[in-house]
């Protein structure tokens, strides 16, 4: 199969309308204002654990994302908190589940964006182990096949995912089936503090595509006009019956692993140079400027807005109850729903009192 | 009606649950035109098509995970591990991501992992282990391994119905050796229920799988020669494990030898041993003992494997000395 880069000369401008322009730039806005306000609820030591900021690769998940229909079906990663609000998540949900709340979209039992909805919105929650979700979302899209629904999944993983056995046997399997499967690499240039040249010898992740046969396209990640294009492409064939894409989105992250982490392993220069000139959000405003006319006062409006709503999810957020210790007992099978808490704490039905001793009997010493 | 092996059995469930429910399909390697590598899954690709018996990449990993996937979205696959000790491939998906999918995310997760298992059959250190206990604290999976032909199929079609993912464990010894006569009808046995093999009163062995066979040979020689009543509980599933039945039959007879065929080290016996003395511990005559595999990698000549492996004259040796504390 070919590995085509794509180009923007031979690109049309996305065959978007103006309202969805703009409804780009809110998603990419949005993205980027509730996730400033997670680090000032961080420092405020509100966030329970780790955050992890999508900072410089907003355009990846926003622009992927939104080339999925609401019947499709999408695995975020850690830094796709764009492309989940994109599929449906509320702000509020974000900061509730962030916090650690106890009417968070996981009660509690996970951390900031894994979670999932495949009953309505359709994204299925990641784990912590990169590449899981390769051959998860290959079951998913599977089921569409055998069931011959026009539906598509569309799964994130990072550069240091594809040196996992998990995303090879997915993406294998998921071709050999000729699921409607469109895998993303979002190559932003570290896996922690690895370097991708530490982490494959191939010059280009989508050289990969080949070994699995099919087709792979290499694009800029931080312009989501071109990030929306090559991803509609690679949904409209994987729905069309011409199974799976191999997308390799070229970004960069701008911030550590983590909020805790201080990037001391990255060559000086290199992150104010990707700020200072490939920052996706400046890009798109000066394209939506110059290329699309729009003003200066109708971006600043959505900004406005963003900033409103965030305020008010974030008062929201915070007056929302804990969780309840012995609600971690629920849910772990489908039936009996709960399970029993041990004897030593004394306050609940265990199984040790569902085996009472006989009272007439003594102990040993006794 | 004519009796069948245990590997038919496994058959039959699987074919009446494709056909009860169109929602129920297999993935696993060379299960298609080839019927697997036991003949477990003969027939079902020309009942089926190729849709609903899928052949597999040698990609555990990816088929635990697409079955889960599957899952999400309303399938019900049944996955085959060619050999049982091919499911540490599929450990990470099974542990961290099937198990966890209802708590974390309340994704409903609905699959079988089913495969052949355990020795006795000259399979040598990668062909014939038990990795049941590798699974007994992974909250969120159920471990099902039964004993006999008709435990096979209604069991398996049980863990079918199941809304939690099961792990099946199928002792490959058992496969040609054990027959069975279905009950007519929709033939199901429940899951996380024991059932006891053979009455008894004046010792209780606790086992399951391939050494429940073994403990009721043993049981039969202590009466001819000694006289003792044993009785077997055959647990059929690991998890949940039926703590009535263990505490039902301690009571009854006060002494209990557990039995596994797993390595003793960390095997269930320790886990029913620890349930015991937490949940009935005034009714015990004797120290609860155990029966169970030498602590060394399964190896392949018969002297060796045999040595390692318990037998029946284990299981009466340690039983003697049980009556006698």
């Amino acid at each position: 199969m070919a590995v085509r880069t794509s180009s923007r000369d031979t690109a049309p401008p996305a065959g978007l309308s103006r309202a969805q322009l703009l409804e780009l730039y809110r998603w990419m806005r949005l993205t980027r204002t509730l996730e400033e306000r997670l680090v000032a609820l961080y420092r405020q030591t509100k966030v329970v654990g780790g955050l992890f900021r999508s900072l410089g690769q907003e355009a990846c998940a926003v622009g992927s994302a939104f080339a999925l229909e609401r019947r499709d079906v999408l695995s975020p990663l850690i830094r796709n908190l764009g492309s989940m609000l994109v599929k449906g998540a509320e702000p509020l949900e974000i900061l509730r589940q962030y916090m650690a709340k106890g009417n968070s979209p996981t009660r509690g039992r996970e951390l900031n964006i894994h979670f999932g909805d495949v009953v309505d919105r359709n994204f299925v929650g990641q784990i912590s182990h990169l590449g899981d979700m390769v051959p998860v979302m290959a079951g998913v899209t599977l089921t569409f096949k055998m069931r011959n629904e026009p539906r598509v999944g569309l799964v994130y993983v990072g550069d240091g995912a594809t040196s996992t056995g998990a995303f090879h046997e997915g993406i294998n399997f998921a071709a050999v089936q000729r699921c409607p499967l469109v895998v993303v690499v979002e190559n932003n240039g570290y896996a922690y503090s690895t370097p991708t040249n530490r982490q494959t010898a191939a010059d280009r992740l989508v050289d990969k595509a080949a070994g699995y046969g099919v087709p792979g396209v290499r694009a800029d990640g931080n312009d989501v006009l071109e990030v929306y294009r090559v991803t509609r492409a690679a949904v409209d064939n994987a729905r069309a019956g011409g199974g799976v894409t191999l997308l390799e989105l070229m970004t960069y992250r701008r911030k550590g692993h983590a909020e805790h982490d201080s990037q001391s392993y990255v060559p000086p220069g290199e992150i104010e140079t990707w700020a200072a000139t490939n920052d996706p959000v400046d890009r798109y405003v000066a394209r939506l400027a110059d290329e699309f006319g729009f003003d200066a006062s109708e971006l600043a409006a959505i900004d406005d807005e963003v900033r409103a709503t965030v305020d008010a999810v974030t008062d929201e957020a915070e007056s929302a109850p804990p969780c309840d210790g012995p609600d971690a007992l629920r849910g772990v099978y489908a039936d009996p729903g709960e399970m029993p808490v041990l004897w030593y704490r004394g306050e609940a039905s265990s199984a040790v009192t569902a085996h009472e001793r006989p009272v007439s009997w003594g102990t040993h010493d006794g | 009606m004519a009796e069948i092996t245990f590997v038919e059995a496994i058959r039959e469930g699987l074919l009446e649950e494709m056909e009860r429910d169109p929602n129920v399909f297999c993935l696993g390697e060379d299960i298609g035109r080839y019927g697997g590598a036991f003949k477990a899954t003969d027939g079902l690709l020309d009942r089926f098509g190729e849709g609903r018996v899928i052949d597999a990449p040698i990609s555990e990993a990816a088929i635990v995970g697409a079955a889960a996937g599957a899952a999400h979205y309303g399938m019900r696959p049944v996955c085959e591990m060619q050999f049982i000790d091919f499911i540490s491939c599929a450990y990470d998906m099974l542990t961290n991501y099937v198990a966890t999918a209802r708590y974390r995310a309340m994704l409903p997760c609905p699959i079988v992992v089913r495969g052949p298992s355990g020795g006795y059959v000259r399979g040598g250190p990668f062909h014939s282990q038990n990795p049941e206990a590798a699974f007994l604290h992974t909250p969120g999976l159920k471990i099902a391994y039964p004993s006999t032909a008709e435990d096979a199929k209604g069991m398996l079609k049980a863990a079918i119905r199941d809304d939690d993912p099961v792990l099946f464990f199928e002792h490959k010894y058992l496969y040609r050796r054990i027959k069975g006569t279905m009950p007519s009808g929709d033939h199901v046995v429940p899951l996380g229920k024991a059932r006891v093999a053979r009455e008894g009163r004046d010792l209780s062995i606790i086992t399951y799988a391939a050494t429940v066979w073994k403990a009721l040979e043993a049981a039969e020689e202590l009466e001819r020669s000694d006289g003792l009543s044993v009785e077997v509980i055959d647990l059929r599933s690991l998890l949940p494990l039926d703590d009535d039945a263990i505490v039902a039959t301690v009571r009854k007879t006060n002494r209990v030898l557990v039995v596994h065929e797993d390595t003793v080290t960390g095997g269930i016996a320790g886990e029913i041993t620890a349930r015991i003395n937490e949940l009935c511990f005034e009714w015990l005559d004797a120290p609860v003992r155990r029966v169970a595999a030498h602590d060394v990698p399964l190896p392949y000549a018969p002297p060796l494997e045999d040595f390692v492996l318990p037998q029946t004259s284990d299981i009466v040796r340690a039983s003697r000395w049980l009556a006698a504390y």
